[in-house]
């Protein structure tokens, strides 16, 4: 009997399978399964049996019935209409507006579109401070169904440990069949949360995603990579998918929708209570400190043309930028 | 002594010039020994450049029977592997488009520690530069760990040749495609321009642009520049220009040498994406604008004039 467990490891083995028939036991949902073989395009020997036995795992989870899980993780950050005030060693100003991270925006609404074609849930994952539930709220207000947070003392956290407390509570929760993310958070700007999600649920990932399909079992993206080229790849299910700006439109929450999201069901936890140890290593934010505009500008004068003529004078000679 | 690689990109079988900046930070105080990585199975066409730099160990990483191009889990296997066979202690790259999902592609393999956008190194302390809030505020970063990955923001750090003699290797990695993604293909763009992030010259349009038409005077002067052009969100809202070329907090954080920036009011979250230019021109209509007191020089004038004119003079030369 052949395991599958890890799609990994089961590459090689899979392809003499039709060739060498045997039974398969497979530890995950029958819709993974499915999609991995599609994608490799193999072919099952007739008389090879699949056991799925995922049950075990699932039987002490909410709300098994429902099909595809979709988890969305959203970030609290503050608008990027502000100023920071730098206020200690390394703190700031917390006292102004906060919003969900933009990315993030197109991630739940890509979820949300899934959902509304394809059935499921959409559950909105956060780690932030106390704070931080407020932007929960406001992505259950534009499409999603259920929260769960993550409480922490501290803004900035070591990547490694947020990646571990997205891991574990959505491992506790279900099964996903797709993780979206935006490609940063505007604040910190990490740019790995997702990386390392991907590669603790052994998921494929693409980041900077642009377009979104999905039929198959399969997602197909279109991955932005500068300069306005784009790559399109194919991911079997499930896959973690980062956002940028141009996936899609987000909807606006409207007063019904905000007054919905106030009791839709967010589960707590407390990050110091969950175990968890990313060990020593890490990125610790040392210090913070203002980056300062620069001064008046030297202001030059004259028709278009002189101008023109004085300001590559200028550049060339005094700020040696040409 | 430590053993630093750096991630080589290339361009056509040609070193991308980003890259100078990059092996010159790995360098650190020097007595380090730099090996230059290369996804390619023959790092031969890279020598020289590399050495030029003062990279030692010009090496080729490859999968063993597999062509890496197509997978980027792949390459981030054949790329992890290499840095551990190489004993590789800091594994530095560019904060590109594809540095950024290589070097977080190994770091979560590796699960070593990774800081992304780094304006500034410092290899005695482990401590890096970057910028929190776009360019809002500096921070320092303390990194922890017996090996970490570092990404370092194109054009932030200057190069510094050290020319020596390198040798070429290569690592035949024995990874194995998981086979879960592929590139199925390359769309290119409409456009032919660099990378916003890798550009040295930046001219970028605002809402006064009007149209996506009138960009065409922005692309005129940068092609005598060899710029790249760029804009602002209230000019790609409005569907002037692609988000692809937007910059500010939401778009893409630039530094380049020279930003010129038309049309442009001066709001906070543009500004966030390219106040660390070293020099910034502003050319706008409207003498009070917000950007006169926060850029080296000032043009109060119709851009649509204004900008021509530069083409032409540049033009002569």
């Amino acid at each position: 009997m052949h395991l599958f467990k890890n799609t990994d490891k089961c590459q090689a083995l899979f392809k003499n399978v039709h060739t060498n028939p045997a039974d398969i036991l497979c530890k995950k949902s029958l819709k993974t399964f499915s999609s991995f073989i599609k994608l490799e395009s193999f072919k099952l020997a007739t008389d090879c049996r699949v056991i799925i036995e995922k049950s075990y795992k699932l039987e002490n989870k909410p709300k098994k019935d429902v099909d595809m899980q979709i988890y969305v993780c959203v970030k609290h950050v503050p608008d990027t209409a502000v100023n920071i005030k730098v206020t200690g060693k390394d703190s700031f100003d917390e006292s102004v507006d906060f919003v969900i991270n933009p990315y993030d925006e197109y991630a739940i609404e890509q979820a949300v579109q899934i959902r509304e074609k394809e059935g499921g849930e959409v559950i909105i994952v956060t780690v932030g401070k106390e704070a931080a539930l407020k932007t929960v709220r406001s992505a259950l207000a534009v499409g999603g169904d259920r929260g769960i947070f993550v409480k922490t003392d501290a803004h900035f956290l070591d990547s490694t440990l947020v990646s571990q407390a997205i891991k574990k509570v959505i491992e506790d929760d279900g099964t996903p069949d797709m993780i979206f993310t935006g490609k940063q958070s505007v604040d910190a700007e990490g740019m790995q949360v997702h990386y390392r999600l991907a590669a603790g649920f052994d998921m494929p990932i693409a980041s900077d995603v642009a377009a979104f399909s999905m039929s198959d079992g399969k997602v197909t993206v279109e991955r932005e990579v500068g300069g306005g080229t784009r790559e399109v790849i194919e991911m079997s299910l499930p896959c973690v998918v980062a956002a940028t700006k141009g996936l899609n439109e987000p909807r606006y929450a409207n007063i019904p929708s905000i007054m919905k999201a106030k009791k839709k069901k967010v589960a707590q936890f407390d990050i110091a209570d969950m175990g968890l140890d990313s060990g020593s290593d890490g990125a610790e934010l040392n210090e913070l400190r203002p980056f300062p505009d620069k001064g008046k500008a030297k202001m030059i004068e004259g028709t278009p043309a002189e101008m023109a003529e004085e300001l590559v004078k200028l550049l060339k000679d005094e700020a040696k930028a040409l | 002594m430590a053993n630093i690689g750096v991630l080589i990109e290339t361009s056509d079988n040609e070193v991308k010039k980003a890259n100078f900046g990059v092996i010159s930070a790995a360098r650190g105080e020097g007595g380090n020994e730099i090996f230059g990585l290369v996804l390619s199975s023959d790092a031969a066409p890279c020598k020289e450049a590399a050495q030029e730099y003062g990279v030692q160990k010009v090496v080729g990483v490859s999968a063993e029977g597999a062509d890496i191009g197509s997978s980027p889990d792949l390459q981030a296997s054949a790329l992890a592997d290499a840095t551990e066979h190489l004993g590789i202690d800091v594994l530095f790259g560019l904060s590109s488009a594809q540095g950024k999902d290589l070097l977080a592609r190994v770091a979560a393999i590796l699960n070593a520690p990774l800081v992304m956008d780094c304006v500034g190194v410092n290899l005695t302390e482990n401590t890096v530069t970057k910028f929190h809030f776009a360019g809002k505020t500096y921070a320092s970063i303390k990194v922890t760990g017996n090996r970490w990955v570092c990404g370092i923001r194109p054009n932030a750090i200057e190069a510094r040749p050290a020319p020596c003699e390198a040798e070429v290797i290569s690592h035949q990695s024995a990874v194995q495609d998981p086979g879960r993604m592929k590139i199925r293909e390359i769309k290119k763009g409409d456009s032919e321009q660099v990378d916003l992030t890798e550009a040295e010259i930046i001219i970028s349009g605002g809402n006064p642009m009007a149209s996506a038409e009138n960009f065409k005077i922005l692309y005129d002067c940068a092609e005598v520049l060899g710029a790249a052009v760029g804009a602002s969100r209230s000019a790609v809202d409005a569907g002037f220009a692609p988000h692809a070329i937007q910059v500010g907090q939401t778009g893409k954080t630039v530094s380049p040498k020279l930003y010129i920036a038309c049309g442009i009011s001066g709001a906070i979250q543009h500004f966030a994406g390219m106040k660390t230019s070293k020099t910034i021109v502003g050319i706008n209509k409207d003498a009070e604008a917000p950007i006169f007191n926060k850029c080296d020089y000032g043009v109060v004038g119709d851009l649509f004039e204004v900008v021509p004119a530069l083409t032409e003079v540049l033009k002569r030369g």
